[in-house]
């Protein structure tokens, strides 16, 4: 039996990492490996995992342990890791703040409030989702509108149904498991509405949670205002046109006592503004070095909170890395500074980390802001690739070796994602 | 001589081709809109023998949640998909769980168990 029960809390630990979702985990593994002798996870939840806990569903893992596994079947796996590494996990603990000096100041239904230093501090804070508000949503205040997240916890953790007739806004990959589960458990899952012309989660989604269980999906279609006093009552609905402004003459009000929100991730960024960490305006994350590091020595940032991922499993690399950058900066083992910015062009958003160098290798992770069939990636003049298809909602992953890196003298990187000319459908896959 | 054609959705990749199976007399002569060999291999398992991976949870009593997350050691056909997920639905278990634990053995006869997927500690279940 993996136990988390909180250890004995020291005053001084070399590593001190703030979340125990699954970048948590990995960084302080990657610390402990590069030879941090005390490590220490914070968790405001009862117990370690994070969001993995209610992730019942199969998907995770494919690229770690080269098996698909349940997200409490990953976390599980990382948990023995931790706990081999004879790392502390203390839950039910809030930072209240982290400060540039690496000591942070807990709030802890076990010991008070106490302040502890680090010898480096690692951000894994993970995300929140996107509310209400995020959208302007207009309408009555009424209970029954949830996070889809939210809903997940009450059915796959506390057993508890949200309503009775759903609708859910957003068809990410959460939106559509959430709908699926819905209708397991015996709610009539209305529909599936998404504003973009095209779906925003993983195919198979689309096939085993809506085809499976007849739900249907309405494209270019979104949720333009609530109803109800106490409850929910109804939603309006309302096609968009090509610049997603509803068309009010189609709208539509559908009977519903729950709405779910599946409309996006943000990173979690209370401590690192409290930091006044240097942030990107894009992922909304801080900006983080080759290493991981942030503007600040010695503060690494990991996973969501850096920015939103497909897969766990990238969650997983990027913290393991985080981890051991951390680690080992206590021992004075720093790689050379970074002497590249990459620098988002045409039909790139996002690109982290935000700096690499060109003496070694490095994974990059970037966001498209269209589709584009057969196209290539290309770095200023050193290193183009050429990509079967890209997507915005698929992250785009690209290896970066010093074999092409050795050409660039160093300085703005720009990164573009261009059509091909005369493209062939034989290339290799994104 | 009756000819028909099913549609998929290949879910291979975001790609999403339109798969088609076309079959004279029951007899499958066409595959047709994939356009890598996975997606000519998902077209033929999806049409022929459709299974499903079940993941669910289950009640629990006295664990550190109410619900213990459980899964079925491999796919099950599709067309008994349903069925494991009503089984499943009057199952109580009790803290404390390992992973692995068997929850239901060979359900529904299917020659596939029902196992959980997390440790599950004793608690107060909320």
């Amino acid at each position: 039996m993996i136990s988390d029960k909180p250890h004995h809390l020291r005053q001084q630990y070399d590593v001190v990492v703030t979340g125990a979702g699954p970048a948590g985990m990995a960084a302080a593994i990657g610390a402990s490996e590069a030879g941090a002798a005390h490590v220490l996870i914070i968790d405001r939840e009862r117990e370690a995992g994070g969001i993995l806990q209610q992730c019942i569903h199969q998907g995770f893992g494919m690229h770690h342990f080269g098996e698909e596994l349940t997200g409490p079947e990953y976390a599980q796996r990382f948990l023995a890791q931790v706990e081999a590494h004879g790392i502390d996990i203390i839950t039910d603990t809030f930072v209240d703040v982290a400060r540039s000096d690496k000591t942070l100041k807990l709030m802890s239904a076990h010991e008070g409030v106490r302040v502890i230093s680090a010898g480096a501090v690692v951000l894994a804070t993970g995300a929140r989702e996107r509310t209400r508000g995020a959208i302007r949503l207009p309408g009555t205040r009424p209970s029954g509108i949830y996070t889809a997240g939210v809903a997940q916890r009450f059915v796959n953790m506390l057993g508890c149904l949200p309503g009775t007739r759903a609708v859910i806004l957003g068809s990410g990959d959460i939106g559509l498991i959430m709908a699926r589960r819905l209708a397991l458990e015996g709610v009539e899952v209305v529909g599936v509405y998404e504003i973009m012309p095209h779906p925003n989660g993983l195919n198979r989604n689309i096939v085993h949670c809506l085809h499976d269980f007849d739900i249907p999906l309405h494209l270019s279609t979104t949720v333009v205002e609530v109803h109800g006093r106490d409850r929910l009552e109804s939603v309006t609905v309302a096609p968009v046109d090509d610049q997603r402004v509803p068309i009010m003459a189609q709208a539509a009000q559908i009977p519903c006592d729950t709405l779910l929100l599946a409309i996006g991730l943000i990173p979690e960024r209370e401590l690192a503004d409290g930091l006044r960490l240097r942030m990107d305006t894009v992922t909304g994350g801080p900006l983080v070095s080759s290493t991981m590091e942030t503007s600040q020595d010695g503060i690494y940032a990991c996973g969501n909170g850096v920015h939103i991922h497909d897969l766990v499993d990238f969650v997983t690399q990027e913290s393991l890395l985080a981890g051991h950058s951390a680690g080992d900066s206590l021992f004075g083992r720093r790689p050379p500074v970074d002497n590249v910015r990459m620098i988002p062009g045409e039909n790139v958003v996002s690109c982290v980390p935000h700096t690499i160098s060109t003496d070694r290798e490095h994974t990059v992770y970037l966001r498209v802001r269209r589709a584009l069939d057969k196209c290539a990636i290309r770095f200023g003049e050193i290193y183009e690739k050429k990509l079967r298809y890209v997507f915005p909602a698929e992250t785009v992953t690209v290896r970066l070796t010093p074999r092409f890196l050795a050409r660039f003298p160093g300085g703005a990187l720009r990164i573009d994602i261009l059509p091909r000319q005369g493209a062939r459908g034989d290339e290799e896959a994104a | 001589m009756t000819s028909t054609i099913t549609t998929y959705l290949c879910i291979g990749c975001p790609l999403g081709c339109r798969l088609e199976v076309e079959e004279e007399d029951a007899q499958i002569v066409a595959v047709r809109g994939f356009s890598c060999k996975r997606g000519e291999e998902y077209a033929l398992q999806e049409h022929t023998d459709p299974r499903r991976m079940v993941t669910t949870t289950v009640a629990i009593t006295n664990g550190r949640w109410a619900r213990l997350p459980v899964k079925t050691t491999a796919a099950v056909p599709k067309e008994h998909e349903r069925a494991v997920y009503a089984a499943l639905r009057s199952v109580v278990m009790r803290a404390p769980i390992r992973l692995g634990d068997v929850v239901v053995g060979n359900i529904r006869g299917l020659g596939v168990d029902v196992v959980a997927t997390r440790d599950m500690s004793e608690g107060d279940g909320v």
